[in-house]
């Protein structure tokens, strides 16, 4: 068969790979902040190349409102959206988790105001992590086709039923171009069966969708979400060995390791910058340098046991956050020292706030990071918080 | 007649897995009654009414239900609002202290 390749944005990927999952609606908010998937997806339906049904709604919230009603009658949905649209849809996003059902969503990762920005960071889905939907961050285009089509799989699971949020940096992914390999429509059914639940809504079996609950059942049914995205890890690692096994791309489930077998410092990536951080890993490996780079790609479930086994044999480990939670440090930061926390002698770690509000992370930045890794402070420890590419002087005058 | 199922009788789950997948579950099933919260009970005084069903079309929580003519008052679910009395035309309903239980 001849491979189908293109030249194609990561939004036009995202498009794709929603298309090759055959949802039977769309339910998007069509103006800003949306990405063009979801114009992607209109021009499909309209042409008739996807069959399904497009639900423009009035707001974000509106659209996951709608992606629940959705998946309450057992029919898969997709749905798009970015920064302050997360944001709109915020209660929504823990009503979908605790209602269980299996949404699909494209998140472009994107800064969010004040002071108002267009450009990428990732504040807007990391201020969610406590929503219960599964958080994936790919690296490129081909990656976030690929998850689109995985994330189905893992969300629809019975053990599972999840929501599932796919993560991509807005402008750096969304709107720069690079070939994409398309599936073949036929080998995706294959690896995507049509969605079955028994938990849906029916002429013959009428339910009573989310109702309420009193002290005594409530824990017992957050602790129900806790178990899924516990047992979706299994899940995950599965059905990205399947995928691997059948288009010949492996992500490597939770995390990515590249170079850390024999590293000294690794740097923890989350998302696009990973890419970069490919680059000033080769250039320093070459002279000699023992350095690793940890891609995280699930911040929920979080890859506990995957950075630790990375980790508790090296000496530093600087983390990168495109987001802050101000006042103290950066999200990815807190889970990963959380994580480490459980080993005996945890390795030292930084904090590297960098890329806010889509300021670039350059290769001289990423080997400023590592070299202080390796060098250290010389005594005493290096300054635990940093934020990098500041062009002005932040001491006191 | 109450326009509502019975009451089922529900046995606790003692596991987890007990528990419907997130919560919702076979519509029409109903494990408890609803009306503690009531501090004063509608009464109807059946010569009053005219049966216009009035009541039955403001009460918010729909446990006015037809009887014969007239109307009568689901009190297992009677949150005891007075939206009925405070709407008759006629005065026929009369909200009365629930007695400390």
């Amino acid at each position: 068969m001849v491979e189908d390749k293109r030249f194609i944005s990561g939004d036009d990927a995202v498009a794709f790979g929603a298309r090759l999952a055959r949802p039977h609606v769309i339910s998007a908010y069509p103006i800003t902040p949306q990405t063009v998937v979801v114009e992607r997806l209109s021009e499909m339906v309209e042409d008739g190349s996807l069959k399904a049904e497009f639900m423009h709604v009035e707001s974000e919230h509106s659209a996951i409102s709608a992606a629940m009603g959705v998946s309450v009658t057992g029919a898969r949905v997709f749905t798009a959206t970015s920064s302050q649209g997360l944001l709109y849809m915020a209660e929504g996003l823990f009503y979908s988790a605790g209602g269980r059902f299996p949404i699909v969503m494209m998140n472009a990762n994107r800064s969010l105001a004040l002071p108002w920005s267009i450009y990428g960071d990732q504040s807007d889905s990391l201020s969610q992590l406590n929503s219960g939907w599964i958080q994936v961050y790919v690296e490129d285009a081909q990656e976030v086709l690929d998850m689109i089509i995985q994330a189905y799989r893992v969300a629809e699971d019975p053990s599972v039923l999840t929501p599932f949020m796919v993560n991509l940096d807005g402008f750096l992914l969304t709107h720069t171009y690079e070939p994409v390999s398309i599936p073949d429509q036929a080998m995706v059914d294959a690896f995507l069966p049509p969605f079955s639940t028994h938990n849906k809504i029916s002429f013959e079996k009428p339910l009573n969708i989310g109702f309420s609950t009193t002290p005594q059942d409530n824990l017992e049914y957050k602790y129900q979400q806790h178990k899924a995205m516990l047992d979706s890890v299994e899940v995950i690692q599965k059905v990205d060995a399947e995928f691997a096994e059948r288009f010949g791309r492996r992500y490597g489930g939770l995390v990515e390791e590249y170079f850390c077998n024999d590293a000294e410092v690794v740097l923890v990536t989350l998302g696009s910058v990973t890419g970069t951080a490919r680059v000033v890993v080769d250039r320093m490996r070459e002279t000699g340098r023992r350095v690793g780079l940890l891609k995280i790609r699930y911040m929920r479930p979080f890859p506990v046991n995957e950075v630790n086994r990375v980790c508790e044999t090296v000496k530093r480990v600087g983390i990168i956050d495109r987001d802050i939670s101000f006042g103290y440090e950066g999200t990815v930061f807190t889970n990963v020292n959380s994580a480490l926390s459980r080993l005996n002698n945890p390795p030292e770690t930084v904090n590297f706030i960098c890329g806010l509000g889509g300021r670039d992370i350059p290769k001289e930045d990423l080997e400023g990071m590592f070299l202080q890794l390796l060098d250290g402070s010389g005594s005493g420890k290096l300054e635990r918080v940093q934020f990098i590419g500041m062009r002005v002087s932040i001491n006191d005058r | 007649m109450k326009n509502r199922p019975g009451i089922t009788k529900w046995e606790r789950p003692s596991h987890i897995d007990d528990y419907p997948v997130g919560p919702s579950f076979d519509a029409g099933h109903l494990i408890t009654t609803n009306a503690a919260w009531r501090t004063f009970r509608p009464v109807i005084d059946l010569a009053k009414c005219t049966g216009c069903y009035r009541c039955y079309l403001v009460c918010p929580d729909g446990v006015i239900f037809k009887k014969e003519d007239k109307v009568d008052i689901d009190l297992d679910f009677c949150k005891g609002c007075g939206v009925c009395s405070y709407e008759c035309r006629v005065d026929a309903i009369e909200m009365i202290k629930e007695s400390g239980k």
